[in-house]
Formats: C-alpha cells, structure tokens, sequence
C-alpha cells in the first residue's frame, strides 16, 4: 500500500467521522428548532429551558428516552420488530455519504506512524465522504430502502394501526419514487451526469438548476415531503387516525430512531435540493469560490451549503405547520395522475429544448439557462393554472354518489 | 328517498388551493414575529393579561379571631356535608360551654374541592382559598391538621354568588 493511497483512507475515516457526527447534531438541531418555530408559529415560546435557548434539549430528550422502559407487544414478530428501527436509520445516515458539502480543502502532511508506516497526503481533498459514479441514483436507492423499515415496522408490531400506517407507507413511498426519479432524469439530461460533484460544477457553468428546471424542482419539493413523510403527507403516521401509525409499539430508544431517521432524512432531502436544484456550496455571482481550493474558500462554501440546506429545512417545517393533511386518496392521486405525467411530459420538453438549443449552437452557459428559465416561467404558469381548484383536483363533488347509494330505492 | 345536495358555485377565488396555501403560510409566517402568549411560570406569577379568579377553590384556609383562635365552633355542618368526606372533626367544649374542636383535619387529596364547606359554615370559618402551590415531599403532609389550616395566610375564595352569576 502506497503511502498516499494509506493517506486517502486516513482522510476518509476522519470525514466519515465528522459528517455523520455533525448529522447527528444536526438532527437533534433540527428536532429543537422544529418544536421552537412550531411553537413561534402558534404565539408560544417553546422549549427554551436546557441549555442557552432550549439548544440541549433534544440531549434531554435522548437521555429520557434511554431510560424509558422498552416495552415488546406480545403479538410482535420479535426478531423484525427490533431490527426495523435499524433498517430505517441506516439507510437515512448513508444517504448523506455522496452530498458534496464544501469547495476542496486543500490537504498536505506527511507522517511516519508505528504498525501504519509512512502515510501521506497532498492536494485537494473532496468535500465529500464518497463521490460515487453513480451519484444521486445511489440515493434513490437507499431512500427505497428506507421503505423497509417503516413496513416491517408496521407489520411486526402486530398491530392493526401500525400494520395500516406500514401498508400506506409502502404505497405512498413507492409512488412518490417514481415521480421523484422523473423529475431527477431532467436533471440529467442538463448535467450530462449523476455525480453529485458534477452536478454542482455544471451548475457553475450556467445557472442553478432551479432556474432552468423549475418544474423538476417542484416535483422534487413535492416528493421530498412525501419521501420523508411530512405534513401534508404524513400519512403512515396520521395521528387522528392511526394514533402513530408504523412506530405506534415502539417506545424509548427504538421510538428514538425511527424519529432520528426521519429527521435525518429530511435534512438528507434538503441537502439534495440545495445540491441538484440551488448549486450546492456554490456561491452565486462569483467564480471566486472555483479558483484554487483555499481553507477560506472551504469555510465559506461549507457555511453556504449549511444555509441553503436549512433553509429548506426550514420551509419543511413551516409547511408542516401550515397545511392540513391530505386524504389518502387524494394523495395518490395526486401522485400518480399529476405529478408523474407532468415529470414525464416535463422530461421531454427538456430534452427536446436541450436538443434544439444545441442544434441552434447555443454554448451551455448562462443564455442557455436564461433560455431555459424563460420556457419553464410559461410551463409554471400552466402547471399552477391547471393544478388550482376544480381542473385536476377537486373537492368533493355534487353529482357523484357511489353506487350503493344510487342502487338503493 | 334522496337527500338534496345543493351546490354552491363560488368564485375562483374563494376556492383556489393555491391561493389558500399562500395565503396559509403567510400567515403562519407572520406569527413566528407576533409577541408570545406564555407565561413563564416559576419566575413570572403573573401577566398582565392574566389573573387568577377570585372564585378559585384551592386548599383551605380556617379564619381566626383577635386571638388567634380558629373561629369554628365545631358545629359538625361541614363534615356533615362534605361529599368527599374529607374532614374529621372531634369536638370540644370548655367550662364556660364553647365549643370548639378538638381535632379538625381535611385531608386534602379526597377533597373534591366543591367549596360546600365554606358555603355551609355559619361562623365563617373554614374556607377554599385562592392558592394553587401545594407541592409536597411527602404525602402525608397532604392532611391539614388545625394549626396548619390557621396558619395559611393566602386569600379566600368569593365563590359564586347565585345573585351575581357572572361576578360583576
């Protein structure tokens, strides 16, 4: 083993440490931050009692929840009722490996360490735990398996409510991946790539994505909620019906880790936005942060990611607090009759612009986005026209009755 | 037999979705910058918006004379009427022929705090107070004997007044 391939591992190990203990914080951030600003939206304080503003309560929460008595239902499939909390939080930690967080820090030293030998490194280290080939696909891939998680939860806890909570996770989940993916191959097509490195980098070039490809960027914020099961569409867990839906069984720290997950999940989604859609760390207006990589421009870019990132998680929790939930019926319908044709229609009309702008010879750079954002200004316009009240969706309806009662004297 | 539905045509925008999510989430928006509701308890009593009724039924409080004596002259109305059943009374007499009582307890966790008791006593002597800290260590410190009723020094329940229903 070559010193510099001992030195990459040795960074490696170091960044997988640091992202996913500061995902850890963060979450339990967000889960603060989530009860303080529902609380702010409803004229209350929130908790505001441990530590500096309430910012160690989630630590108070995870220590109750260790000592809290584990409770096993009698009628649990023992063996898949303690390794579903697993399967749900593994999947939402790895997800945040391929999410590229800041500019390259530049990284230079060269050590002799016992039993390791010489180890060294020099360059520019990527800002990102793993930057696979197959970039934002390998997300795709685990937030499918999430799924798991949320239905053997459901079904071992051999419970009606949480088998109905697990049953409308699997289809609602599965649903929403589809359209997801749509909305995602646009992406793809402008990119030219599904590394998520990349993806910034062409970015760069141009414009963020959610100028060029604002429909994907609503189809995506949509399936984000439904991907993380959030208001409006919680629905495997919709208190008034279900009393907690998939995790109504489970108590202290297996209940704790389906609630880590969750909000792991949301930031992970959030990260993505902020990386597919509004150029990841990249700082707009400037070709400052593209130069050669610096400790600053590391710093800076890292800040910029944060920000973007929790702003979204901001906008999930302001929704959650605004919108009411929608009826599982309405839920697939919306999925399956609007979001996934218009992804696919969308899908085309990119790819055919992206077509004639090339055979037009315009170069991919900032007209092309101008071009692009002005051609999707019109189909957002159309898509809302079409989306409000009494056209795609509507309430309930005057003329219809269902059959029972039209067959009845 | 049907039911008739009548249907209501209203204008776009009263029923547009879009047009009531954004307006929903401007509001709710708008709230996280309102001035808060809470009152925090332990270091703030009191706001200005708030007070406690003065027709709060809270642990009692027995009323003394110039003395320093419990004014109850055992009389036996409040045990008597006590729904809970709540209150021991031994009564006393000394030489001159007052009564008064030997043992007065009212153990306030069987206390429905009904209010009977004040409402009954002729003397005016034992009542429900406007009070509502009563943490304790120890549960039997929940049985207010007589020195400890006389000793408390909140203010007394008005309880409602039939001839003034709302209190004004």
């Amino acid at each position: 083993m070559t010193p510099e391939l001992k030195g990459e591992i040795l960074l490696g190990l170091v960044k997988i440490v640091v992202v996913f203990g500061a995902l850890q914080l963060i979450v339990m951030n967000i889960v603060w931050a989530e009860r303080r600003v529902s609380a702010w939206m409803q004229d209350r304080l929130g908790p505001n009692r441990v530590g500096p503003q309430g910012l160690l309560q989630g630590v108070a929460d995870g220590l109750k929840n260790m000592l809290k008595e584990e409770t096993m239902p009698a009628n649990a499939e023992k063996g898949l009722f303690v390794l579903a909390p697993a399967l749900a939080f593994i999947p939402a930690m790895m997800t945040q490996a391929v999410i590229p967080f800041a500019s390259p820090l530049p990284v230079r030293f060269d050590w002799t360490w016992p039993l390791v030998g010489r180890i060294a490194y020099d360059g520019a280290m990527p800002m990102v735990i793993a930057d696979l080939p197959v970039g934002f696909l390998y997300i795709l891939a685990l937030t499918s398996l999430g799924v798991y998680g949320v239905v053997l939860a459901g079904w071992s806890s051999g419970s009606k409510y949480s088998l109905l909570g697990g049953l409308r996770s699997s289809a609602q989940l599965i649903s929403y991946e589809i359209a997801a993916g749509m909305s995602l191959i646009a992406v793809m097509i402008l990119s030219g790539n599904v590394s998520l490195t990349a993806i910034v980098a062409k970015q760069q070039e141009s414009v963020w994505f959610v100028f060029a490809l604002s429909i994907s960027f609503v189809v995506f914020l949509v399936t984000a909620f439904a991907e993380t099961n959030r208001l409006p569409f919680d629905m495997p867990e919709t208190e008034s019906e279900l009393v907690a839906g998939y995790h109504a069984e489970y108590s202290s720290m297996k209940f704790l880790v389906f609630l880590v997950a969750e909000y792991a999940n949301l930031f992970t989604a959030s990260a993505l936005m902020a990386t597919l859609f509004f150029g990841g760390w990249d700082i707009p207006f400037t070709t400052w942060d593209q130069g050669a990589p610096t400790v600053l421009k590391s710093l800076v870019t890292l800040v910029l990611f944060l920000t973007k990132t929790l702003s979204f998680c901001f906008v999930f929790i302001w929704v959650r607090w605004t919108l009411p939930r929608f009826r599982f019926d309405q839920v697939m319908q919306l999925g399956w009759k609007f979001l996934l044709p218009l992804a696919i229609a969308y899908v085309m009309v990119i790819a055919t612009s992206v077509y004639a702008l090339d055979l037009a010879g315009v170069a991919f750079g900032a007209r092309y986005g101008a071009i692009l954002f002005a051609l999707n200004v019109v189909i957002l316009y159309l898509v809302f026209w079409l989306l409000d009240r009494g056209r795609l969706i509507r309430g309930a309806r005057a003329g219809y009755r269902p059959a029972a009662v039209r067959s009845s004297p | 037999m049907t039911i008739g539905v009548k249907t209501v045509h209203r204008p776009d925008h009263e029923v547009s979705y879009l047009r009531a999510t954004v307006k929903g989430m401007a509001l709710t928006f708008s709230h996280l910058f309102r001035p808060k509701v809470t009152m925090q308890y332990p270091e703030q009593t009191s706001a200005p918006d708030w007070t406690i009724s003065n027709r709060w039924r809270g642990t009692h409080r027995m009323l003394t004379d110039e003395q320093g004596r419990s004014k109850c002259v055992a009389c036996g109305l409040c045990p008597q009427i006590c729904p809970a059943n709540c209150i021991k009374l031994v009564p006393g007499e000394d030489e001159e022929g007052n009564r008064y009582p030997l043992i007065y307890e009212i153990d306030e966790f069987r206390c429905v705090f009904c209010g009977y008791c004040q409402e009954v006593c002729p003397e005016e002597a034992i009542h429900v107070g406007v009070h509502y800290e009563n943490a304790e260590y120890d549960r039997d410190r929940f049985v207010y004997d007589l020195e400890r009723l006389c000793a408390q020094t909140h203010p007394v329940s008005t309880l409602w007044d039939p001839s003034d229903p709302k209190g004004e």
